[in-house]
């Protein structure tokens, strides 16, 4: 088996909320130059083939209208 | 004519999507898990959380056995509405363009708001006048419609953008103030704010009735021509 991490992120151009909520938030701390924040999710999988992965993100783990993904394989399990 | 209202695990507004369907016409409830739709003339995608919502909304439910038939229904031509969870179901399944992105607010809008029937000429708005303004609620997370700039000349164009909400009454950041569109067969209708909640003035409003009131007359004129 191998481990897969799977990163999606909305599409460059799409407005982003929550990225926007988390940018205003961080200065209210002290942190800042922060800019461009983008919130997305991370999906983590054990698979027999890594070379599929990239068609099932293209049928369910992401929506490609909306999301980009990268697959990074990160190591053998 | 019979209305068939697909029930999912995670569905709640079926009850009362079966209510509106019955003021109109026959009414049944179908089983995610089942893929006869039992002869029906009109299918009803419901709003709620089938499935959760998990990944996304509607992306699991796109899955089920029903939705196999329901897609299988609706290249034949039969009248498919998908209301809010609905409308995010057909957007995952390809029936419809686009996709629901969460509301520019980050939070759940629940309201009554002002729609426009932008495009009368279809299965679900025959019995709107064209420019009619409905009243109807809105309860959702999600409803942000999305597709890009091309694409939505491109519905604009075919009259596939058939409600709209009125100026000053956009819940969500929906793109051109879109509330509900069709495929370009225009048999398939997919809209953010819940029709089957305003069918009696009782609750505030009757103008969802409608929609089920030009889906009934639309089965019943092809009915009387075959």
């Amino acid at each position: 088996m191998t481990r897969a991490r799977v990163l999606i992120r909305p599409k460059e151009g799409i407005l982003d909320p929550q990225g926007q909520a988390v940018e205003r938030a961080l200065p209210a701390l002290g942190f800042e130059g922060v800019a461009n924040v983008r919130v997305g999710r991370l999906v983590e999988l054990d698979v027999e083939n890594a070379s599929q992965v990239p068609a099932m993100c293209e049928q369910l783990l992401a929506n490609p209208l909306i999301e980009d993904y990268e697959v990074l394989v990160v190591e053998a399990v | 004519m019979r209305f068939g209202v697909i029930r999912f695990p995670g569905s709640c507004d079926e009850a009362d999507a079966l209510q509106a369907c019955s003021r109109f016409g026959a009414a049944e409830l179908l089983w995610h898990a089942d893929a006869d739709l039992h002869g029906v003339d009109v299918v009803v995608i419901p709003g709620g959380f089938s499935y959760g919502d998990y990944l996304r909304p509607g992306a699991i439910a796109r899955f089920s056995p029903v939705m196999e038939s329901v897609g299988e229904f609706a290249l034949a031509g039969g009248p498919v509405l998908g209301i809010c969870n609905g409308f995010q179901v057909l957007c995952e399944a390809g029936l419809l363009p686009g996709a629901l992105l969460p509301n520019t607010s980050l939070r759940f809008v629940f309201r009554q708001v002002e729609l426009e029937a932008v495009n009368a000429d279809t299965p679900f708005t025959r019995a709107c006048e064209d420019g009619a303004t409905l009243s109807i609620p809105v309860k959702h997370t999600t409803g942000r419609y999305y597709a890009p700039d091309g694409a939505l000349d491109e519905l604009e164009a075919n009259g596939q953008v058939v409600l709209r909400y009125a100026p000053g009454h956009n819940p969500n950041g929906s793109l051109r103030d879109i509330a509900g569109i069709s495929n370009s067969q225009k048999n398939v209708l997919g809209l953010m704010p819940h029709p089957e909640h305003a069918v009696d003035p009782l609750t505030g409003s009757a103008d969802g009735g409608r929609l089920f009131e030009s889906l009934a007359a639309h089965v019943s004129e092809l009915a009387a021509a075959a």
